[in-house]
């Protein structure tokens, strides 16, 4: 990262992702929900607070040698619902994908609820939340009714990372 | 519109539907006495994986009734279940015997899921703390039998109002009514859950949180009084401070308007003193009574659709 004037420049990727547009002060929670905790190896670069005519601050992530599947892009859609992720191979963007929240959340996120059906083992059963609100992000178990916000499901991928 | 639909929620039935519900089941009433044979060969799987008195048995009864037959277990401690076998498992095995299945389950979601997975229609006869919707249906239906109709009465809701399942899902049905007014009482530590009061709030029904019965007991048409357990409370010396409070006895009931009705979804432990038994108010044991019409009529339709 150098400075050049009053701009702010980080180095170009090779090969990886670029997550841009994260509302600002969330970049640690995106890189949370990924599983990404730095001892992976990864280089990653994050950039927060950065002025934007979008969304007033927003955040980026840069992630070397990462790509990510469609169920890691649905789960940035619950912290970032405006972000785009670009996803480069040999300097260029060959793919750029807008996140967007789906109206039903399945198996991504975890009922509250430990009295919920979802959480007993060995049931056939996919968690499932319809989304109440997009913002704040409230979701709806559709098994137990139980209300699940988004520090709750940060603090599920933290659990999750740390056990890791 | 009815056959072969699995009743989870409450909140899955439209009024007229609930309505629709209510006229079959006032002319159950008459079939109940003399006894029918329109679902003979019809089977009821009962999966009560928790302890039921009355809905267990009004199930049976309402079977019984209309000339079916009923099978099943309420006592996990005898079955395969005890043994390790998932929900999942014994609901494929209900669904190959039997026509029709009523679950009860103390995990929330058991009924949505057994649901998923049984081609037969499932009846929830209680699952969590949030939904018993045949409870509702009765509730319901005992509060038309009465006045003819939901809309524009007056209800008082009292007692605990955040555990009590049969209490939540007569408030999620009221909320496809239209009464004039909902007073909930109840100690703080037992109010309505956020998402039920959220729920009431975005139904546009009209209702207050209130902390004492005596200033509403005059304009209250419906007086639904639900137990309050020792065990919600953490400090034991809270409980005791509290429980007078919600209890209802003749002197509680003395500026009541001529007309008003008491329900209880039962069983009660003292929050209704015994004097108030043979009071012209007192309904709770006919409420428990019309378990049998409401759930003949369920079955039935069930079963048979509307003929």
């Amino acid at each position: 990262m150098k400075e050049e004037g009053n701009k702010l420049i980080v180095r170009r990727i090779k090969n990886g992702t670029v997550i841009d547009h994260i509302p600002g002060g969330q970049a640690l929670n995106v890189l949370k929900i990924l599983g990404i905790t730095g001892e992976e190896g990864y280089t990653v670069a994050l950039l927060m607070n950065v002025r934007s005519k979008k969304i007033g601050k927003k955040d980026i992530v840069k992630i070397e040698n990462r790509e990510l599947d469609p169920k890691e892009v649905d789960k940035i859609a619950l912290l970032a619902p405006e972000a785009t992720i670009n996803t480069i191979r040999d300097y260029s963007v060959v793919k750029k994908t807008k996140v967007k929240l789906p109206s039903i959340i399945k198996e991504i996120v975890t009922c509250v609820n430990p009295n919920c059906i979802t959480n007993k083992q060995g049931e056939p059963v996919v968690p499932t939340f319809k989304v109440v609100s997009s913002e704040p992000l409230v979701l709806c178990c559709e098994y137990c009714g139980t209300y699940v916000n988004q520090n709750d499901i940060i603090e599920q991928y933290s659990r999750a990372a740390a056990k890791r | 519109m009815f056959k072969n639909r699995d009743v989870i929620s409450i909140l899955d039935f439209s009024d007229a539907e609930l309505e629709k519900i209510f006229e079959v089941s006032k002319k159950m009433e008459k079939t109940m006495k003399k006894g029918s044979s329109v679902l003979k060969g019809k089977i009821l799987a009962n999966a009560f994986f928790e302890p039921s008195t009355r809905t267990r048995l009004s199930f049976e009864t309402a079977m019984h009734k209309l000339g079916g037959s009923v099978i099943g277990f309420t006592d996990i401690e005898a079955t395969s279940i005890a043994k390790g076998e998932n929900l999942a498992d014994t609901i494929r095995m209900l669904d190959a015997y039997a026509d029709v299945i009523a679950i009860r389950h103390k995990v929330e979601g058991a009924a949505k899921l057994a649901a998923e997975i049984a081609d037969a229609p499932v009846i929830n006869a209680g699952d969590g703390t949030k939904n018993h919707p045949t409870q509702a249906m009765v509730d319901l239906y005992t509060v038309w039998k009465e006045f003819g109709r939901i809309d524009g009465l007056n209800f008082v809701l009292m007692g605990d109002l955040r555990y009590g399942r049969a209490v939540a899902s007569f408030l999620y049905a009221l909320t496809k009514f239209k009464p004039r007014k909902i007073y909930l009482v109840s100690p703080p530590l037992l109010k309505p859950r956020k998402e039920l009061e959220e729920h009431l709030t975005k139904s546009g029904v009209n209702f207050e949180i209130r902390e004492n019965l005596q200033d509403i007991i005059q304009e209250t048409d419906v007086l639904y009084v639900t137990r309050i357990q020792r065990e919600r409370f953490p400090d034991p010396a809270e409980y005791e401070k509290v429980k007078g409070s919600y209890r209802v006895d003749l002197e509680t009931i003395k500026n009541a308007k001529d007309g008003m009705i008491i329900m209880h979804p039962l069983p009660r432990v003292g929050e209704i003193a015994l004097e108030v038994d043979t009071h012209k108010s007192a309904r709770y044991f006919q409420q428990a009574a019309n378990g049998v019409p409401v759930r003949m009529a369920l079955l039935y339709l069930l079963l048979e659709g509307e003929k």
